[in-house]
């Protein structure tokens, strides 16, 4: 429903209006916020299970694991803050704003369009399309990758930091089911540093698939997400 | 009929006087009144030991040189004062027939009022033929042993997890114990083997409180596996300062610096080596220079090197690990989206020459 209300919607006022309201503006700030945040978390990970050289003189004179893990845990309550905030905005917003949490899988069109963004990526279809939010190939990436992914990092990264908290503390009573669940706190380390290099992956499809479709589709996409208005330039 | 802990105390020539004095003390460093100075030795006169039966199954023995070795306390308190260690093929002096018969008697004296505690686990593969135990399949011993159990103490990493003998592919498919005996309360002292203190404490506190200890989720002592080797390690100041043993002869590792980096399982393992130590506290393997292995953790022996912390996930593939197949994802999807970008660039300039005049047509 939503993915044919949103083609109606542009295909209308595409030709009528030169932009729409799309993402509301704590839509916009979270994006930034959660982008930053998993740049800091992604390369601190990376750094905590891969440390850096050793450093030299007194262990008393130096805390740098300490501070690259006082980084990854800050970033991953943003981080984690954030993902609330935007579950929150997803039930009193815009219905845009619910896209990236519910595929509408049992709708026939939607799939349709999925197929059509697919072979449009791949060079089959001449002309693009215009969406108002995102294209439904995009939701489904996104779904997928983004949304599902970060739970589960969620869950995983809670977990290890329960391990530290101790026993008995929130992050244990919380999220310390997902431990024996995985086979073991080393089991759990390495799916969730497994799960950061697929959300980077995703990282580096979803900004050139925007870069892309700025250029390509005749519509905006990366000032939409300043802007919160997807212009169509033709 | 098993001795008291008083009888017991009287063998060893601990006057009725000195008894009395004890209870006494007791009840007063509990912060209980001296009405409870009898309750207390009418306890100890009358309370039956608890009996155990410690079974062999497949395993190393391992769990029992440890136990052997317990300073504190010594384990020849434990094995003939504290419990009533009715049976335990490798300790005790009967053998054969003789020996076998103990256990029915246990069984029918103190039904429902007796410990099992199992060293090594049941294969059940060929009805049970890999580990054969007086002339029958291990595993029926077991389950009939178990049947009229009070609680079950599964020693070390074999009963807990399988260990090496589980090891894939798993020839014998030997099982740990908690998969076989299903009814019961079971505590699993896991490690390969567990500390020798850590084994008579589970013991001790089970027959002083006559209940069994606090678990964790995994069916674990919490007051033993509560913490990581990580949380307690006298090197952990250098794991936070960020140095590290690189190699194994570098002057990092002579001044004692963190061995994560050379795979120290201390972080994801749960035990209680860096706190209690080894043979009386002696030393640990930490403190000897090398990283924890993992050795109390379920699958630790299928679970990628000791000697990495970005290990192995052996689902992927024979060398990978999150870095090598997540990395390499990244740079295949990094390659496909550049040579997307550049197709892209391409059939773009193409179609703008061909399309120059619909284009400007088309735009009123």
């Amino acid at each position: 429903m939503l993915s044919q209300q949103d083609m109606l919607e542009a295909e209308r006022h595409g030709r009528q209006v030169r932009s729409i309201y799309v993402y509301e503006a704590p839509v916009r700030l979270w994006h930034w916020i959660n982008a930053l945040a998993m740049v800091v978390l992604a390369v601190s990970g990376y750094f905590i299970g891969k440390p850096l050289p050793t450093m030299p003189g007194e262990a008393s004179d130096n805390f740098l694991l300490g501070y690259i893990r006082f980084a990854h845990f800050a970033a991953a309550y943003i981080f984690a803050v954030g993902l609330a905030g935007r579950v929150y905005w997803a039930f009193v917003g815009n219905h845009h704003s619910r896209q990236i949490f519910k595929l509408p899988i049992f709708n026939g069109h939607w799939w349709s369009e999925v197929f059509f963004e697919l072979r449009w990526y791949l060079f089959l279809e001449k002309q693009p399309k215009k969406y108002v939010g995102h294209n439904p190939m995009a939701q489904l990436m996104m779904f997928f990758f983004f949304t599902v992914l970060a739970f589960g990092m969620l869950c995983t990264g809670f977990a290890l930091y329960g391990e530290g908290l101790g026993l008995g503390s929130w992050a244990d009573r919380l999220f310390g089911w997902v431990i024996p669940m995985l086979g073991g706190s080393m089991q759990t380390h390495s799916l969730h540093r497994l799960g950061m290099w697929i959300m980077m992956s995703f990282v580096v499809v979803h900004v050139y698939a925007a870069i892309r479709e700025d250029i390509m589709s005749r519509q905006s996409l990366i000032s939409t997400m300043i802007s919160g208005w997807r212009m169509f330039k033709d | 009929m098993t001795e008291t802990f008083y009888e017991v105390l009287r063998r060893q020539g601990i006057t009725r006087r000195s008894f009395m004095k004890f209870c006494s003390l007791t009840a007063t460093s509990l912060g209980l009144g001296s009405a409870f100075v009898p309750k207390i030795a009418h306890a100890l006169e009358n309370k039956p030991r608890t009996p155990v039966i410690w079974l062999h199954g497949l395993e190393c023995t391992c769990c029992s040189e440890s136990f052997i070795r317990s300073a504190h306390p010594l384990t020849k308190d434990v094995v003939l004062s504290m419990l009533s260690l009715d049976y335990d093929d490798t300790l005790m002096a009967a053998a054969g027939h003789q020996a076998e018969a103990i256990i029915e008697e246990v069984k029918k004296k103190y039904k429902g009022n007796y410990i099992v505690a199992v060293e090594g686990n049941p294969p059940l593969n060929e009805d049970g033929m890999f580990c054969i135990h007086g002339g029958r399949p291990f595993v029926e011993v077991l389950k009939e042993t178990c049947a009229d159990a009070k609680a079950i103490i599964s020693w070390g990493a074999c009963a807990s997890y399988g260990c090496v003998q589980a090891a894939k592919p798993n020839p014998t498919r030997a099982t740990p114990v908690h998969k076989v005996i299903t009814d019961k309360p079971i505590v699993r002292v896991p490690g390969c083997p567990p500390i020798a203190e850590v084994m008579t404490g589970v013991v001790t506190y089970m027959l002083t409180f006559d209940k069994i200890p606090e678990l964790d989720r995994q069916g674990r002592p919490k007051m033993f596996y509560g913490q990581r080797i990580h949380d307690k390690c006298y090197r952990r100041p250098h794991f936070d300062a960020g140095q590290f043993v690189e190699n194994w002869d570098d002057d990092a590792a002579r001044k004692g610096y963190c061995l994560y980096k050379m795979g120290c399982k201390g972080p994801t393992t749960y035990n209680a080596c860096s706190s209690m130590r080894w043979n009386g506290g002696v030393s640990w393997p930490v403190q000897s220079g090398h990283g924890c292995i993992g050795c109390s953790e379920d699958g630790f022996w299928d679970k990628g090197s000791f000697y990495d912390r970005v290990t192995d996930i052996k689902q992927f593939a024979i060398e990978g690990n999150a870095d090598k197949v997540g990395g390499t994802a990244a740079g295949v999807v990094g390659a496909a989206v550049a040579a997307h970008a550049a197709v892209t660039a391409l059939a773009r300039a193409r179609s703008d020459k061909q399309g120059d005049n619909q284009n400007s047509g088309d735009k009123q």
